[in-house]
């Protein structure tokens, strides 16, 4: 009679490990757009740039490790150029101008890529201490997915003390409220929205060097998730760091989920939740009401 | 006015003998343009007179191109060339407008992005409409008697089209209810203080966007003769957005001048180099940094960029 229960433990531990990537994304993408008001359409780019990088600096240092640390500094790199160089400009333009730029960029980016690393699809080895697999209630779980979530849990509390707790993060929340307040009050903001969107970058990075041995790298892989890490933010509400880790979570698990047991309409499902939400609460799970 | 529509017929009879002094190919090239030029100026009725930047665009053109290579296999006919993927698209616009239309800016961008990423994923799983292969094999259909299979009839048929899309559109912008939209672009809440019903407003513009971005890809679909998940893709959402920027928003014109750019620019450079896709990127960003009012706001010396 129970025999269901380790297929659904496993399938919602591939539906978390898959959540905590998405939380990883949507972050960066949700306070970018608080702060800056800006949807930033080549966050997925960052995540594809966080794969290649990784794969790259594993055939160099011999070591995902060192991957792990240096990629998402590489992408935060590209991401506070990006920032300085293309957005700054606009920020006085109407939002479709950073709109389209970030568009421009996803081309960009993504050629980059296939002139750079090929258009193939290219797999990732997981880390030689987390590459076989542990059995837990009866299922079968790579323990990679474990060490996904186990790293990304600690993620998910440093930035919520970073955000939540820390004078920093204060700054950074009075800017997602009101940037043009927070300026007022003498604080930087330009440097702020540098930093953000720095750090947010950075966490699609690590985001993406953490999926590769889960998805491997290919480069349409960044125009792909891109959608799922919006949907989170719509049902999370905008600029919401609650919002994104619960979005998170339960767009991870409903398309999981969809994958094992609906493969005909798997890929509608987060839309469905997405109009529920929608319908039931418009400003998302943790969203400021709109005006 | 005279001197205007005097101009807009000679424009079509010099499209509609194209064919006669211009090779095949050119002509393939012409009539891609146009397709694309109603699909941008549908948007440009949204973006630049109502103020909607819309992202999810490529729903309605994807539903229109998806009901018409549908039906056109079993019955081709006007009703299911055209009435029906027209019909079928405004009705989408209509569910999808009465979600994202409470919502502007940013948001609004974010949602209608998302619900077409979900004509997207139905039309990439279901089997009936051909999974990820699409439909392929649409035949060209017979209307009012003549065979549209024909490559100089099939010409004049859609310049016949699309210079009835670009009338219709025109005759909505330059009528009250387009002034009533430019007013709600202007200032929302002064629209909604003196009395109109900003929203309905906002959600008719929405469904006569999507009627008419339905219609292209109705014509898409019978032009290339087969359609696939990708019409729906949020890139060709960005694609025609980028067409309407090019050309200039607010004016109906340059929204088919920018796809003429557009279309001419990615065969010329894909002609050239595999890399296309970042020389169209590196082009866009250029474009969005130095001139913000596309060709026809620099015709006009970037004064007066509204219609």
């Amino acid at each position: 009679v129970w025999s269901f229960v380790p297929d659904v433990f496993g399938q919602a531990l591939n539906g978390l490990s898959y959540g905590i990537l998405l939380f990883l994304l949507s972050v960066g993408l949700t306070l970018i757009f608080g702060m800056l008001d800006i949807v930033n359409l080549a966050h997925g780019s960052f995540y594809m740039l966080g794969a290649y990088a990784g794969l790259s600096l594993i055939a160099v240092t011999g070591s995902f490790w060192w991957a792990l640390l240096v990629a998402p500094l590489a992408v935060g790199g590209v991401g506070a150029l990006v920032e300085r160089g293309c957005l700054r400009p606009l920020y006085r333009r109407p939002p479709l101008d950073q709109v389209l730029l970030t568009f421009g960029l996803v081309y960009l980016f993504e050629d980059l890529v296939k002139w750079m690393w090929g258009g193939r699809i290219r797999s990732i080895p997981s880390p030689d201490l987390f590459s076989g697999s542990v059995t837990i209630f009866a299922a079968t779980v790579p323990s990679y997915r474990l060490f996904v979530i186990a790293f990304g849990l600690a993620m998910a509390v440093a930035l919520f003390v970073l955000i939540e707790r820390t004078r920093l993060g204060a700054i950074v929340r009075a800017g997602v409220f009101d940037a043009e307040m927070t300026a007022g009050m003498g604080i930087d903001v330009d440097r702020v929205f540098t930093g953000v969107f720095a750090g947010g970058a950075a966490l699609a990075g690590l985001s993406g060097v953490i999926a590769g041995p889960i998805q491997s790298a290919y480069p349409p892989m960044g125009a792909s998730i891109l959608i799922p890490a919006l949907i989170v933010v719509v049902v999370g509400g905008l600029g919401s760091l609650k919002g994104s880790f619960a979005g998170s979570l339960i767009i991870g698990q409903a398309e999981t989920f969809g994958k094992a047991w609906l493969p005909g309409a798997s890929m509608l499902i987060i839309y469905v939740v997405m109009a529920l939400v929608l319908l039931f609460r418009p400003q998302g799970l943790f969203g400021r009401p709109l005006k | 006015m005279i001197s205007r529509g005097i101009g807009f017929a000679a424009l079509i009879g010099l499209l509609g003998v194209f064919p006669l002094f211009a090779g095949a190919y050119p002509v393939k090239l012409l009539e891609e343009i146009l397709i694309w030029g109603v699909f941008a100026m549908s948007l440009d009725l949204l973006m630049g007179h109502a103020g909607m930047v819309s992202f999810g665009h490529s729903a309605f053109f994807g539903v229109g191109g998806y009901i018409a290579a549908f039906l056109l296999k079993s019955a081709p006919g006007a009703l299911a060339a055209l009435t029906l993927p027209a019909l079928g698209a405004g009705l989408c616009a209509l569910v999808i407008g009465l979600f994202s239309i409470r919502v502007s800016g940013v948001y609004f961008i974010m949602l209608t992005l998302a619900f077409s990423q979900m004509f997207y994923a139905v039309a990439f799983q279901a089997a009936w409409l051909g999974a990820e292969d699409g439909i392929v094999g649409v035949p060209r259909p017979r209307i009012l008697g003549v065979n549209l299979a024909e490559p100089m009839s099939f010409h004049v048929y859609l310049i016949a089209l699309c210079a009835l899309a670009a009338l219709v559109l025109w005759r909505v912008v330059r009528s009250p209810f387009g002034h009533v939209l430019r007013g709600i672009h202007e200032n929302e809440a002064r629209m909604q203080a003196v009395g109109y019903p900003v929203n309905r407003y906002k959600l008719l513009a929405f469904v006569i966007a999507g009627v008419i971005a339905g219609v292209a890809g109705a014509l898409y679909s019978q032009f290339v003769g087969s359609i696939t998940p990708d019409a729906f893709l949020w890139t060709t959402s960005g694609e025609v957005l980028l067409m309407v920027i090019i050309g200039g928003t607010g004016t109906l014109g340059g929204a088919a001048l920018g796809a003429a750019a557009f279309i001419l620019l990615q065969t010329l450079v894909s002609s050239y180099t595999d890399r296309w896709m970042l020389i169209l990127g590196l082009t866009f960003i250029t474009l969005v940094l130095f001139a913000p009012g596309g060709i026809v706001g620099a015709l006009r010396g970037r004064v007066g960029l509204r219609a």
